[in-house]
């Protein structure tokens, strides 16, 4: 199993700390919510976890191997990364976006093998997205294209996901879709880190949480363990978790 | 509506040999079929044989390679960039090899040596792009676009000025008629000169084909799929200074083929930005063929230039690209 740590990771931009010394452990088979309000270092975590990102100090090793020696190639078919805001440059169709996440996949040469013919479909019908699959991607609507954006994140099956925001502009039924394959994922054995704003639904759909403040890992731990006192210190608001039979609801005042 | 790509290039290549044919046998002088194969292999020194040889062939010849660089590096860079308006002249090596055929025309080395005119152009689009990529190193995509405008502007500059200050008006004139385009009077000493670098140019061009169809997720996406996009940007630009670089230098600034070739054939392929590749590289040989053609047919006093006929068919088409692209954007 590939748990995913960061040690003492400090990152900088512009003479600003954006992460300082943030130590988390993302571990598999689990569902980790990345919360924390805007600017907290939320999408920076994720890239340096993804390994996009190289940190000025710290380390990030997958499955006890650390990041940086990985190549590119062996490290994509293994991870799966899905930023915030996904965009498609050109009007291609939605079968061909989701088979993009197969590119580490493909051969040398030639196209790419039969056999992830039954991967595309699956991946294509998890989503709710099999009657769309000749469309062009540009001609879909914000939550259709976070959607194809999520089937092309998962079609390779990655063992690490990590995903920035992947339930923004989604409605109830899809953001729910959505996290539930999330979950699924995470069932699966893969380990899976989603930055999330929508608190009630990190809380609903994830084992653990990491609370993000100022570049600074302020909490990590089981997200049953997500109180009041937390929230309201995180945000500046006052809040009130509720947990009931219907799930989590977390309300400001 | 979309071809198999296979198919797609192969009916582009037979289209490519019927333009070629025809203007080996079209002209100032018609030339039968017959003729013209007694000329390609080898015996018959008739008029007809010598004019296919030493005229027409290495005419035809450059004029595949240099739209074919065209359409590619257009399609490369257009995939590289993510928008559909890029094109060759965006490093500034059309500008830059303008720049140093101008200057050797302006100081005479052209008449004293007909191949200095070439060698100065490729070594203008070389430096220029160079700078170019020095001023972008680092930089994202829109760096590099703002850094080409920027030496693009400053070649452009130089071009004026050495018509500005033309010791003649002959000079003046040569200068013009050179910055036209055409592939008049071109032998086969200038198709030795560009063709290494248009071919070693299209060799570094092809292989980023993959990382084109991934760039189309964006950057952060691509990179996450295993995508180098250092060396892809490297490869594009290289591939794209060499190629036009030698093109330009040997047919002066031929414009908007670069631009257009993709967009005819990106709807025929489901917009695929690798699968643009080859037929962008057919279609552009195939429209300077075509251009070449109505160049030497079309009769209106003086030879109309190339540069001339592929401009007064892709600007109309460029107006239509953003009125059209005005209509599809979100």
């Amino acid at each position: 199993m590939s748990d995913l740590m960061l040690a003492a990771v400090t990152v900088r931009r512009g003479g600003r700390t954006v992460l300082a010394d943030a130590s988390v452990t993302f571990a598999a088979g689990r569902l980790t919510a990345v919360i924390g309000p805007n600017g907290a270092g939320k999408s920076t975590l994720l890239a340096v976890a993804a390994g996009l990102l190289s940190p000025d100090a710290g380390s990030v090793t997958l499955g006890g191997e650390p990041l940086a020696t990985v190549n590119a190639r062996a490290l994509a078919r293994r991870r799966a990364f899905l930023p915030q805001n996904p965009a498609i440059a050109w009007p291609i169709s939605v079968e061909r976006v989701v088979a993009l996440g197969l590119t580490a996949h493909l051969p040398a040469f030639g196209d790419l093998p039969r056999r992830y013919g039954g991967a595309i479909d699956l991946a294509l019908a998890r989503h709710d997205l099999t009657s769309l699959r000749h469309r062009a991607a540009t001609e879909l609507s914000g939550g259709e294209l976070a959607r194809v954006m999520l089937a092309r994140a998962t079609v390779g099956d990655p063992e690490l996901l990590l995903a920035d925001e992947p339930t923004a502009g989604l409605d109830p039924r899809h953001a729910l879709d959505a996290a539930a394959q999330l979950r699924a994922r995470a069932d699966a054995g893969c380990t899976v880190v989603v930055a999330l704003h929508d608190l009630s639904l990190a809380l609903r759909i994830a084992d653990d949480v990491v609370a993000l403040k100022g570049g600074r890992v302020m909490e990590a731990g089981a997200a049953a363990n997500v109180d009041d006192a937390l929230i309201a210190e995180l945000y500046d608001v006052d809040a009130r978790v509720t947990r009931d039979c219907a799930g989590v609801v977390v309300r400001f005042a | 509506m979309s071809a198999r790509p296979p198919l797609l290039v192969a009916m582009l290549a037979g289209l490519l040999l019927v333009a070629a044919a025809a203007s080996l046998l079209a002209g100032e002088l018609w030339i039968r079929p017959s003729e013209v194969g007694a000329a390609l292999f080898g015996h018959g020194e008739t008029l007809a044989g010598m004019v296919v040889r030493e005229l027409r062939l290495p005419r035809l010849v450059l004029a595949v390679l240099v739209g074919g660089i065209l359409g590619l590096s257009g399609a490369v860079l257009q995939g590289l960039t993510r928008n559909p308006l890029a094109e060759p002249g965006l490093l500034g090596v059309s500008a830059g090899a303008s720049l140093g055929a101008v200057l050797a025309i302006y100081y005479g080395l052209s008449s004293v040596l007909p191949i200095a005119t070439p060698l100065a152009g490729l070594t203008g689009a070389l430096l220029v792009t160079g700078v170019a990529l020095l001023l972008a190193r680092g930089g994202g995509t829109v760096t590099l676009i703002l850094a080409g405008a920027a030496v693009t502007s400053i070649a452009g500059a130089g071009i004026s000025l050495a018509l500005n200050l033309a010791p003649n008006p002959y000079a003046a004139y040569e200068i013009m008629t050179w910055l036209l385009g055409s592939l008049a009077d071109r032998s086969w000493d200038q198709v030795a000169l560009a063709a290494p670098f248009i071919l070693g140019g299209g060799a570094l061009l092809l292989p980023t084909a993959r990382a084109l169809d991934a760039l189309a997720l964006g950057e952060a996406q691509a990179r996450s799929l295993g995508i180098d996009l250092g060396r892809t940007r490297l490869l594009a630009l290289f591939g794209t200074a060499l190629g036009v670089g030698a093109a330009t230098a040997v047919t002066g600034a031929v414009g908007f083929v670069g631009l257009v070739a993709p967009h005819v054939v990106r709807p025929l392929v489901s917009h695929r930005p690798a699968a643009t590749l080859m037929p962008a590289t057919l279609a552009g040989g195939l429209l300077v063929v075509l251009a070449d053609l109505v160049t030497r047919l079309v009769h209106v006093g003086p030879e109309l230039k190339l540069g001339v006929v592929t401009a007064l068919v892709g600007a109309p088409f460029f107006l239509w690209l953003v009125l059209h692209l005005r209509r599809t954007a979100p």
